[in-house]
């Protein structure tokens, strides 16, 4: 064996040791998860390491899809919580990425009044602690009634809490990508005949598809996950969302459940979100670093 | 703007050219500029005056309005003047955020970059699994993996201590498992023995107790390293994923005519990869940092800021005093005082990065 060829083969192990580490530690928490959710012998608790315990079952998958979860005296079922989850998740990114867009292009293509002042304001937002919104939408969302409910009590309010966290995000991000779009493209539509509306719906937002994605998914995952203002604003069970279910199952409260439903709840919520983020991932990473760079 | 100016031929057309643009522009602007204005910039607006409030949850009724307090509510942030607060210390609380962002996004960059490099050596097998392996932490919701951190800490059943159990188990009647016996609360007893007596398998990683693992470090608890465990493991892909990117637009010619002119690796690595990579880090890096700073999720679902409020940081704190105590006026008063140290520290970052942009190839 030449000696170039064995310095390569030492050299390939040690790089496989390396990320098969890192490896190890990446995948520990999600086998962990995976085995406490399938441990069928409903004992509440796992007491040893092991990737299959005996007996593995789908059985805490079915409890937390098709029995009710004891959050409400008559119980709240996994159907409504995901409803619930999908209304405002859904609903937070079609209003995050309409109006984001349109502001958007406007702060990317256009020099008027104001504009300097616009984007040096979204800046200043995105550094607002969420906290700092949270507390003027309760208030202000507790005054205005809708049906005589008030709004701060109702998905509807919820979705507007999330989309004016992530608005500034967005308008940002998607400026930075329309940036890069080359002006020529319009212009040639212009030319063509086409209005400035047509060529902003029919060149520049199909060119946009990346960023509008990314938009979408990031402002769909924030009402997916997010807990601190759900727990806060809204008091009706039944209007409870899957992350508000998940934290109150994950021990320590009065609904505690078996550790293994947690983890199979745990799965059943990340999988959606993980399939999304793998199907858009080149867009992610050339979207956070276009978006972040430019001015 | 200036530039764009110049270039409109005549004074009048250019007026009138920009009129009709600020027209058109606002035509775009005005739908979600009238909903940002009710959704985003009124309510922070009304944060503001709220902030000099002493706004509680009577008065929330629009017929009761709260007393104008001026000040008070920043003097009483800045000064501890918060007896209703448990282990409210505002000095405390700065300085565990800031040694939790530093410690966090520093590991983050180590890590990520080193683990980028690895995945773009020459000859790699494997890259492409290891690629969709490694994004993984990223790609899981914050807020989910966080309450799989908390469980996987429970000091009887956590992963972590049944793993030190198995790690023991493996190693009992070997050398290292000589003087082999069960640990409970090594940490707080922490000494450096000669001989290697098994890993604790009971640590009690986030009780209410205070331990302190390094003892030069009396503000850190355990419960620290615990939660910078967790947001180490989920915050190195991005800058992985970032590093990875940067690394692959460096042209391997560069590598070969270094070696040419009789460049090492060592030399490589530092007059080649790290000046190119670093234009693409350092947006990564605030990106981080702000998060960092902000990190609600891991705090607040592992340790909650346990024990004694030591591992609080300014966010969950702020949520608190909305939360459990329905201080309105103050948290909105201490938001703003946060806002403004994230503008500080965003200054500086921004300042560090001015001043050593000379450095940079590209």
């Amino acid at each position: 064996m030449s000696p170039k060829l064995r310095k390569a083969i030492l050299r390939q192990i040690g790089l496989q040791a390396f990320l098969l580490l890192v490896t190890a530690v990446v995948m520990f928490p999600v086998l962990w998860v995976v085995s406490m959710a399938l441990d069928p012998r409903n004992i509440s608790r796992p007491n040893e390491l092991q990737l299959i315990p005996p007996g593995a079952s789908l059985e805490s998958f079915r409890v937390i899809l098709f029995e009710p979860f004891g959050l409400t005296r008559e119980g709240i079922y996994f159907g409504t919580l995901l409803k619930n989850s999908l209304v405002v998740s859904l609903g937070t990114a079609v209003m995050t990425v309409a109006l984001g867009a349109s502001a958007a292009y406007a702060f990317s293509r256009f020099r008027f009044i104001g504009r300097q002042v616009g984007m040096l304001s979204f800046i200043i937002l995105l550094m607002m602690p969420s906290t700092g919104t949270m507390v003027p939408l309760f208030v202000l969302m507790s005054r205005i009634e809708i049906g005589g409910e008030q709004l701060r009590r109702t998905l509807f309010g919820l979705m507007i809490a999330y989309a004016s966290s992530a608005l500034p995000f967005a308008i940002w991000n998607l400026k930075g990508y329309f940036d890069t779009i080359p002006k020529e493209l319009e212009e040639a539509a212009l030319i063509d005949g086409a209005s400035l509306t047509g060529a902003f719906f029919r060149v520049i937002l199909p060119l946009s598809l990346p960023a509008l994605a990314v938009t979408i998914l990031f402002s769909f995952m924030s009402g997916w996950t997010e807990f601190m203002m759900a727990w806060v604003f809204l008091e009706d069970p039944e209007r409870t969302t899957l992350a508000m279910a998940l934290r109150s199952i994950s021990g320590g409260g009065q609904h505690s459940a078996p550790w293994s439903e947690f983890a199979a709840m745990s799965i059943l919520m990340s999988l959606p979100v993980l399939v999304l983020f793998f199907l858009f991932q080149r867009w992610i990473v050339s979207g956070l670093t276009v978006g972040g760079v430019k001015g | 703007m200036a530039a764009i100016a110049k270039i409109h031929g005549s004074h009048r057309e250019g007026l009138s050219k920009a009129v009709r643009q600020n027209l058109l522009a606002w035509a775009y602007i005005a739908p979600s500029a009238l909903v940002m204005a009710v959704i985003t910039f009124y309510p922070q607006i009304y944060q503001v005056w709220m902030a000099f409030t002493d706004f509680g949850a009577a008065n929330i009724r629009p017929e009761n309005p709260p007393d104008f307090v001026g000040f008070r509510n920043f003097v009483r942030i800045l000064t501890n003047d918060m007896p209703a607060i448990q282990y409210y210390d505002f000095g405390r609380l700065l300085l565990f955020n800031v040694v939790w962002t530093v410690s966090n996004v520093f590991l983050h960059v180590v890590l990520g970059v080193a683990i980028a490099l690895a995945l773009n050596a020459k000859g790699l097998l494997f890259r492409r699994v290891y690629r969709v392996i490694f994004v993984i932490p990223w790609a899981l919701p914050s807020y989910i993996t966080a309450l799989v951190w908390h469980n996987m800490f429970d000091q009887n059943y956590g992963a972590i201590n049944l793993l030190a159990a198995k790690v023991n188990d493996l190693f009992r009647g070997t050398f290292l498992g000589a003087a082999y016996g069960p640990t409970a609360d090594w940490l707080s007893q922490f000494t450096w023995t000669p001989i290697y007596s098994g890993l604790p398998e009971r640590t009690n990683w986030l009780s209410g107790a205070v331990i302190i693992p390094i003892d030069f470090l009396p503000f850190l608890p355990l419960a620290f390293y615990a939660v910078l465990i967790a947001n180490t493991w989920l915050g190195w892909p991005f800058m992985t994923v970032v590093a990875t990117g940067a690394l692959q637009s460096i042209p391997y010619e560069l590598y070969e005519a270094a070696e040419v002119d009789g460049a090492g690796k060592w030399r490589q690595f530092w007059s080649i990869t790290l000046p190119l990579l670093r234009p693409a880090m350092v947006p990564a890096i605030m990106l981080g940092t702000i998060w960092t700073f902000n990190q609600f999720n891991v705090i607040y679902f592992i340790s909650n800021g346990e024990p004694q409020g030591m591992t609080e940081i300014l966010v969950t704190q702020a949520y608190k005093i909305i939360q459990q105590y329905q201080l309105y006026g103050l948290a909105a008063a201490f938001s703003i005082v946060v806002f403004f140290i994230l503008l500080i520290i965003t200054l500086i970052n921004n300042y560090v990065t001015k001043a050593t942009e000379a450095y940079d190839v590209a």
